[in-house]
């Protein structure tokens, strides 16, 4: 279980509280979305979650405890823009293995192509690279993903082939994830559950789940039907 | 008033040692823009088609090569042309707001973009504020510098910038990009206006869902290349109207419809068909020869079996 309690940010000890009072339960191998127009934080959230930032108020908790502060965290992000989480000049090889070996099988069902590894960065697109990114937090000690607008830059075709393969390897692994994003169909698809942020004034303490947006069962349903007309 | 046939634009990257590869990021390309239309180019980020956006204006780097016509008016884009019309006539909203200069006041930004387009101190100063104003910001943000603002702000600084001096056609790369829904739309039905009073307006972006019903047609961008070209409205459950698989798996892949992937083989045909690796009906002919456009009246397709 991850859990966030009554978790608040601001920047320094007096600027103006981004949010306060979240309070969050992510089951293993649970998918739950957040969503809500940007500004108000979900970010920074993100990040108190993956133990990028600590929190100014409450706490993060992993089956009870802190995170560990050094090491390999479990709790792994990913975020739109792939480019900026890979060093320039290193290749995508070295990159991609620096945490663990990915098996052939996750590349493959990211349809990652075994040429990209020996390439640069810039050699790549924006959705090969996120492929890549993806890969590289979906590790063996990696217990849940926040996925961070993780394929708001991408096409449709490209978001949906990631997001299969990824919500494959969680349900395989029970892994759970935090998905934030602004698009409300993407997420009916891919959550069991979807917390919603308030507007501008609501702010992210008045978040709420939306119980009219349960949709798991249709992704697991389809997946069940293109294995069972494959076959 | 903009059509690009068979553009071509490789770039040579140098190697280890003395070996030279050309890549083609864009590869025979084709469309149309008619005045009062807003034609989308559809594909997948960091694809290749912003440069299309750079080819037009004559912008792109030294070691690219283009191939191919682009004709603006009915007459020839020839480099000593794009100059001449590149800020007057041809304007560009680019995708990054990191194209204003941080240095300079806003209202300054958009002063100087309307003395390029070849107008006077006054009459510049004129334009401006009415671009300031159409744009729905107040005179105070004209002395803000560019980190002052929104992005969303920064957006529209942007598009004040590229339509203060009255151009005909206006390209607007990924003008969705990091905007939260609203102001995705408001950006959105800004260039429509412009269409609406008669402009020409490409966007280029990724994403679908946002700029359709904006759209009149759309170009799919795919495989450097642009696979169909077809009404806007024909992007609808009932498929018959899209005549390229690869619009059609597009459609079907959005999460509202139905989030359909197919496992992609990373191994393109290298002289065939760029879509054959992922393509249900792809067959010998589709991996030998890549298909030729096939005129419609509202468009094109580039299928063999289509
Ligand atoms: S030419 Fe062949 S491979 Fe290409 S889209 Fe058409 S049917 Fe598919």
């Amino acid at each position: 279980m991850l859990e966030a309690i009554d978790l608040g940010y601001r920047f320094g000890s007096s600027g103006p509280w981004l949010f306060q009072g979240m309070n969050i339960r992510i089951g293993p191998g649970e998918v739950v979305g957040l969503f809500g127009p940007s500004g108000l934080g979900k970010t920074t959230f993100g990040h108190l979650l993956g133990g990028y930032l600590a929190p100014a108020q409450g706490r993060v908790l992993l089956g009870g405890a802190a995170l560990p502060v050094r090491g390999y965290c479990p709790v792994q992000c990913v975020h739109q823009h792939p480019e900026l989480s890979v060093n320039p000049r290193w290749r995508l090889g070295r990159t991609l293995r620096e945490a663990y070996d990915p098996p052939e099988a996750l590349l493959d069902s990211l349809g990652i192509a075994a040429a990209w590894l020996s390439r640069y960065p810039h050699e790549l697109s924006g959705g090969e690279l996120q492929r890549i990114a993806v890969a590289r937090a979906l590790g063996p000690g990696t217990r849940y993903l926040v996925a961070d607008e993780m394929t708001a830059m991408l096409d449709a075709i490209t978001q949906a082939h990631i997001w299969r393969a990824v919500m494959d390897h969680c349900r395989e692994n029970g892994v759970g994830a935090l998905v934030i994003s602004h698009d409300e169909a993407l997420l009916a698809r891919l959550c069991s559950r979807v917390i919603a942020c308030g507007g501008v004034t609501g702010g992210m303490s008045a978040a709420v789940d939306l119980a009219g947006m349960e949709s798991g069962e249709g992704f697991a349903g389809d997946r069940a039907q293109a294995a069972g007309s494959a076959a | 008033m903009l059509r690009v046939n068979d553009l071509t634009i490789s770039f040579t990257r140098y190697g280890r040692g003395v070996s030279r590869d050309a890549l083609k990021p864009v590869c025979g390309l084709n469309l149309d823009v008619k005045p009062g239309e807003l034609l989308a180019v559809i594909g997948s980020s960091g694809s290749g088609k912003s440069l299309l956006a750079h080819a037009i204006l004559g912008i792109l780097p030294g070691n690219c090569r283009v191939e191919g016509g682009l004709l603006f008016r009915g007459e020839p884009l020839t480099p000593r042309r794009q100059k001449a019309l590149r800020g007057r006539s041809i304007a560009l909203i680019p995708q990054s707001v990191g194209f204003l200069n941080p240095l300079v006041r806003l209202g300054g930004q958009v002063r100087r973009a309307a003395a390029l387009s070849g107008m006077a101190g006054g009459q510049a100063r004129h334009a401006a504020d009415a671009a300031f104003s159409r744009y729905g910001l107040a005179p105070a943000v004209s002395r803000y510098f560019p980190h002052q603002v929104s992005g969303g702000m920064a957006r529209r600084v942007l598009s004040a910038t590229a339509t203060v001096g009255d151009a005909d056609l206006i390209i607007a790369d990924e003008p969705t990009t990091g905007l939260h829904r609203e102001a995705s739309r408001e950006s959105l039905g800004f260039l429509r206006a412009l269409a609406d009073a008669g402009k020409s307006v490409l966007v280029i972006t990724h994403d679908l869902k946002a700029v359709l019903p904006w759209a009149d047609r759309v170009a799919v961008f795919h495989g450097g290349t642009t696979v169909e070209l077809t009404a806007a409205a024909n992007f609808s459950n009932d498929l018959s109207g899209l005549r390229h698989p690869y619009s059609r798996a597009m459609w079907m892949a959005l999460p509202e419809n139905e989030f359909a992937a197919e496992h992609a083989s990373t191994q393109g045909g290298e002289q065939g068909c760029p879509f054959s690796y992922l393509c249900g009906c792809s067959d010998a002919a589709c991996a030998a020869a890549p298909p030729a456009p096939v005129l419609f009246e509202d468009g094109f397709v580039r299928c063999h079996h289509a």
